[in-house]
């Protein structure tokens, strides 16, 4: 008779934590968003006053939108380039046998466990000492090898996931590899594919630590971007631009996530 | 057994024709010196326990692998190292293979893209293909919408629109029902009647090579036991091997006593039989191999061939009842019988010699 209290408690104290640990990953993120309404020139919460002029500033920010223009292209090109380096790369994985194939392997994730900082630093140094402009060339080449293990695992989980007789039954059928690849493999790829892009996508959108070194003012992302300002003032439209910052991630994962649970589906379909 | 062949003659009467194939995977010899002929509009069975190489040797003649040793030819044109793409086969797979994300329109149509046939040819072509297979008003689905079955029959579609010479089927009705099977199965063998293309056929399943096939290529340990019709292969199984495969589950190894004519007698404790050489016997113990269903009830002509034992297990099996009998010395015997018997009851059973096979026993051919 006396376990049912304590239990009743035990389970009190879970939801409890559950809560708190749930209301501790949202706080940031809603206080910043309360602190964007504030109707005075103070990053301050909770706000006195309300108002969306700072939404207003932030987005007619000269150096905002520059930093979201270069960021858009940088993006662009990487996760573009990663996608297909990667993509190869995750080919030559699954399908061939090789010497130093475990090393190959670990030189192209390497760059998940060296510090985007370190990464940053050593293509500054380089472009210096080869005399490289610091253009949107090295910025791009930066964030490649940044997002590349993301690309190179999504695409290479797929490939392991692919039932290689979808292949075989093709040849069968009078196909040469390269049409196999074309109507068979790359469409059967896709959720792969697109899932490895966008998180490429988004990782190199908000890369912030290794951009820092290799951005020159001309080519600073919006990340960047954020940062300089907020070395200068402390005024509520930073609050707005991380706010019309992650709902726009946010949107594009919820947008990710609608397409990948089509990929799903198709996947279930694969393995009847 | 199989015949050597002459490398030298092209047969146009062969679709396919093997050499002495060999394929090991490393130190594993999948396939050992195999070599068959499949005639045009032949319906061939390869038949095995899993691991046995039938699905290698497919594997092979498809393109999907390279033979170590050996010779493959196809409508008299040598393929040994072509690849599949260039080989004039239509393939089923064991779990279908269709394209998922491919109407199924699309899929049966496939082959013929490949081969640029052109558009306005396709589409009566997968049309008649999918009647042939009695599949329609589906052609829009995609694979995962279809049962089993359909999957099954779009998928035989796929491998005939293309009207290749030689067909083959890698155990196309193992993912299915037992009651679609059956049914498959007549399918199957219907539309191999109106292509009348030759036809490798996988499977481990005895009752579907025995109703399938015009010959049957008994496989085991990467070696081919006996190629024969059904009938042949049923009766008269070429070695203990291929007649333990066949459903021969008595196996009673006894001592020769007498060998005259073909027939042989033997001995063992209280057991006594007289059956039908099938192999030289090289040593002084041999083995007796019975169906049980023609293991008879009652004594035989004269008492010859009756054993005497006792009811130890019953299995009712609605036409007949599955019944386990142990001897005096307890030898365990399987017979078929139309009348019950009960548990315990001491029956006598006897074989006709014809139906009692004597084969070296295992010791004495290794």
């Amino acid at each position: 008779m006396t376990r049912l209290p304590a239990r009743r408690l035990l389970r009190l104290f879970g939801a409890l934590v559950v809560a708190a640990i749930l209301g501790f990953l949202l706080l940031p993120a809603i206080v910043v968003a309360l602190a964007a309404f504030n109707g005075r020139a103070i990053l301050s919460f909770p706000p006195d006053t309300w108002s969306v002029r700072w939404f207003v500033k932030a987005l007619a920010y000269e150096d905002f939108r520059a930093g979201f223009r270069n960021g858009l292209i940088v993006t662009a090109w990487a996760s573009a380039i990663a996608l297909v380096v990667g993509a190869a790369f995750a080919f030559v994985l699954d399908r061939y046998e090789f010497r130093f194939k475990r090393t190959l392997e670990t030189v192209l994730l390497s760059p998940l466990v060296i510090a985007h900082f370190t990464v940053g630093l050593g293509f500054l140094i380089l472009a210096a000492q080869l005399g490289v402009a610091r253009g949107y060339a090295v910025v791009i080449v930066c964030h490649v090898v940044l997002v590349l293990p993301f690309v190179l695992r999504s695409v290479y989980v797929s490939l392991r996931n692919l039932d290689r007789r979808f292949e075989l039954a093709a040849a069968s059928l009078g196909a040469p590899p390269g049409r196999v690849l074309a109507t068979i493999t790359l469409p059967l790829l896709l959720p792969g594919l697109v899932s490895g892009w966008l998180f490429a996508a988004i990782l190199s959108f908000n890369e912030f630590t290794a951009s820092l070194f290799v951005t020159a003012q001309r080519t600073q992302t919006l990340p960047v971007a954020m940062y300089n300002y907020v070395r200068e003032y402390a005024d509520p439209s930073m609050a707005a631009i991380s706010v019309v910052y992650f709902v726009a991630t946010a949107a594009l994962l919820t947008f990710a996530t609608v397409f990948l649970g089509l990929g799903k589906v198709l996947n279930v379909e694969q393995a009847r | 057994m199989s015949k050597p062949a002459d490398p030298g003659t092209a047969d146009p009467a062969l679709a396919v024709r093997l050499d002495g194939i060999t394929k090991r995977f490393g130190e594993v010899v999948a396939l050992h010196e195999v070599s068959l002929q499949v005639q045009r509009g032949e319906l061939m069975t390869l038949l095995g326990p899993s691991g046995c190489g039938k699905t290698t040797l497919l594997n092979l003649v498809a393109g999907f692998l390279v033979p170590d040793a050996g010779e493959i030819a196809i409508d008299g044109v040598r393929v040994t190292d072509l690849p599949t793409y260039r080989r004039e086969i239509g393939m089923t797979f064991q779990n279908y293979a269709l394209f998922p994300h491919m109407s199924v329109e699309r899929n049966v149509g496939f082959g013929l893209r490949m081969q640029g046939v052109p558009a306005s040819q396709i589409t009566p072509r997968v049309a008649r293909a999918l009647k042939l297979v009695q599949l329609v008003q589906q052609e829009h689905k995609l694979p995962g919408q279809l049962s089993g079955g359909q999957q099954q029959r779009v998928a035989i579609a796929r491998a005939i629109v293309i009207e290749p010479p030689l067909v083959l089927m890698d155990e196309p009705l193992s993912n299915l029902d037992a009651k679609l099977r059956i049914e498959t199965r007549a399918e199957i063998r219907r539309i191999h009647r109106e292509l009348d293309r030759a036809t490798i056929y996988v499977t481990h399943d005895q009752d579907e090579a025995l109703s399938l096939a015009d010959r049957i290529v008994v496989m085991k340990d990467g070696v081919v036991q006996q190629i024969a019709a059904p009938p042949e292969v049923y009766a008269q199984p070429a070695n203990l091997e291929v007649a333990r495969f066949m459903g021969y589950r008595n196996v009673l190894e006894l001592g020769v006593d007498a060998e005259h004519d073909g027939r042989v007698t033997l001995s063992g404790s209280e057991i006594r039989l007289t059956g039908v050489r099938k192999q030289a016997l090289p040593g002084a113990r041999a083995c007796v191999a019975i169906r049980p269903e023609e293991l008879v009830m009652g004594d035989g002509p004269g008492g010859l061939n009756t054993i005497v034992g006792r009811v130890e297990n019953v299995e009712y099996c609605g036409r007949d009842s599955l019944i386990d009998i142990v001897t005096a010395s307890g030898v365990l015997l399987h017979a078929r019988a139309a009348r019950p018997a009960a548990l315990g009851d001491e029956v006598r059973v006897h074989v006709p010699v014809e139906r009692a096979l004597v084969y070296p026993s295992d010791a004495a051919r290794a």
